[in-house]
């Protein structure tokens, strides 16, 4: 199987429409990501971002539109497009039953990898995980499950990987966690798309950020682009107060290395 | 992909073994509502049933059998249900791997959960005074009803595990299949039963499971029960299946 002609586009939609019974979620979506950047999905609650996280993600079909990821069609070659993305849901979707180590375990057999021991122990030490690593995942804090999620995404390095809500419930301290994971994931190449609500999130990861609204992309830019779109702004002189974020942060201390283990947050 | 049809499903199948060995309660649990009802109806009920010169618990064996595979399957149902909501379904279907192995993985874990609870069982039974005079072949033949029925009812259990809203709903769907074994040969001859009851308990599926399982058992003909029996098996597993399938592709285009 060879790429599409296009192969400098990790992910391309055109005229993208889905309906669930009368309500029409997506009326017709655009947009395109390029090789190794990181694309944020920003709106509101029901917008539909998940369902087009799980399109491009061969769980859902379209109604209607011409979707490929990494140049193969999700319609017509799922199993193509499977190989080569990694999908982590909005609800961490771990083993709660199975340690932290056996759920690398098993996605790397699932994929097929030799030595999936070997993986797991290295992604383990890179996600901080190893002291924690026999433990079953429902003991473990919401922070953890996070990371262990998105280390699991990573086995079998797929080009393209999907993070839906990636900080969704987190504290602040896990929510940086997880950015410097995606940071790092940009810096190895790596197309990540990204769905977020928050927009400081999209303003501090995204290379390219593309708004959704009423089922269309009704902007898609970088920063900087998005920025035009407002009328020029005016100087105006506001005390800078920290952000309750900073204090937290500075209360509490950014010692989130050592108090995992004391993290038990147990997810019902 | 169906090149990796076998490890894949032998992979989850590991999976979801685990998740029993690991909530072993489950086992125990499937194992002791039939153990009560043997208790209730060997020392209780027993002693007012007519069953000629057959021992009582001999008698009624077969029809807890039945019950301990309906109980045991409910689990089935509640696992995939689980799965199912904790999104763990979703990164499975994401992957390039074989998909239809990850139901088999919760049939086969299914076969493997209800075929030691129903080893306790026998266990019990055997304390309790069950004995056969079944040879090797006899009791081979029991075990391939019982793993067929088995079979059968699990895909039954793959539908509302697929569809339900709840665990609950998942769960429930199994009280009438617990409850079926009363309405037929199980505890009480159909001879005495009023007309249309007689009729029913004669003409449904567990009556020729729980006769010909009762024949084998004491070493008896078996007649033309084991054919109905089978017939009936078959039946239910190809309409189950169809239609857990059919479930399956369309919650997963």
């Amino acid at each position: 199987m060879t790429d599409a002609p296009n192969a400098t586009l990790a992910i391309s939609v055109e005229g993208l429409e889905k309906s669930f019974g009368e309500l029409g979620v997506l009326r017709g979506v655009d947009f395109e990501v390029s090789r190794g950047c990181v694309f944020a999905l920003l709106g509101s609650n029901g917008s539909g971002k998940t369902t087009i996280v799980n399109i491009l993600a061969t769980l859902l079909k379209a109604d209607a539109g011409t979707i490929t990821v990494h140049g193969f069609d999700v319609a017509t070659q799922p199993a193509q497009v499977r190989e080569c993305i990694s999908l982590t849901g909005q609800f961490a979707a771990v083993d709660e039953i199975l340690s932290g180590r056996e759920n690398l375990v098993l996605i790397a057999r699932l994929r097929h990898l030799a030595n999936p021991g070997v993986i797991a122990d290295g992604l383990l030490d890179r996600f901080s995980l190893t002291d924690a690593s026999e433990r079953r995942v429902s003991e473990y804090s919401g922070g953890m499950r996070r990371r262990l999620d998105i280390a699991m995404s990573l086995i079998g390095e797929p080009p393209v990987i999907f993070l839906d809500e990636p900080t969704t419930g987190l504290d602040p301290e896990a929510r940086l966690e997880v950015w410097a994971t995606v940071k790092r994931l940009a810096g190895s190449g790596t197309t990540v798309l990204l769905t977020t609500q928050h927009l400081e999130e999209a303003e501090h990861l995204a290379d390219r950020i593309a708004i959704l609204h009423d089922g269309r992309i009704i902007a898609n830019g970088t920063l900087a682009d998005l920025r035009e779109l407002l009328p020029p702004s005016q100087a105006e002189y506001v005390e800078k107060q920290p952000t309750l974020e900073e204090i937290f942060l500075a209360v509490v201390g950014n010692s989130h290395e050592t108090d995992d283990a004391t993290r038990t947050t147990k997810r019902s | 992909m169906t090149a990796h049809f076998f490890d894949d499903t032998a992979v989850l199948t590991g999976r979801t073994l685990r998740h029993v060995t690991r909530s072993i309660d489950t086992i125990i649990t499937t194992a002791v509502t039939p153990i009560a009802m043997m208790l209730l109806f060997v020392y209780v009920f027993g002693s007012a049933i007519q069953t000629g010169s057959v021992n009582y618990i001999d008698y009624m064996l077969p029809g807890i059998l039945l019950i301990t595979i309906a109980s045991g399957i409910s689990y089935t149902a509640i696992r995939l249900f689980t799965d199912m909501k904790d999104g763990i379904f979703s990164r499975f279907q994401s992957m390039p791997i074989a998909r239809s192995g990850l139901l088999w993985a919760h049939v086969l874990t299914s076969l493997v959960a209800t075929m030691i609870s129903l080893a306790v069982v026998v266990g019990v039974a055997i304390v309790m005074g069950f004995r056969s005079s079944a040879g090797p072949l006899a009791w081979l033949t029991v075990t391939g009803i019982v793993l067929l029925f088995t079979l059968a009812l699990t895909w039954v259990a793959v539908i509302p595990g697929l569809s339900a809203k709840t665990a609950e709903g998942a769960a429930v769907f199994a009280y009438p299949l617990i409850f079926l074994p009363f309405i037929s040969s199980a505890f009480v001859p159909t001879q005495g039963m009023p007309g249309p009851v007689r009729w029913i308990a004669e003409h449904q599926p567990v009556t020729s499971i729980v006769d010909t399982i009762r024949a084998l058992f004491a070493g008896q003909p078996l007649g033309n029960d084991i054919w109905i029996a089978l017939g009936w098996c078959i039946a239910i597993l190809v309409v189950a299946y169809v239609a857990a399938m059919a479930v399956y592709r369309r919650r997963f285009p």
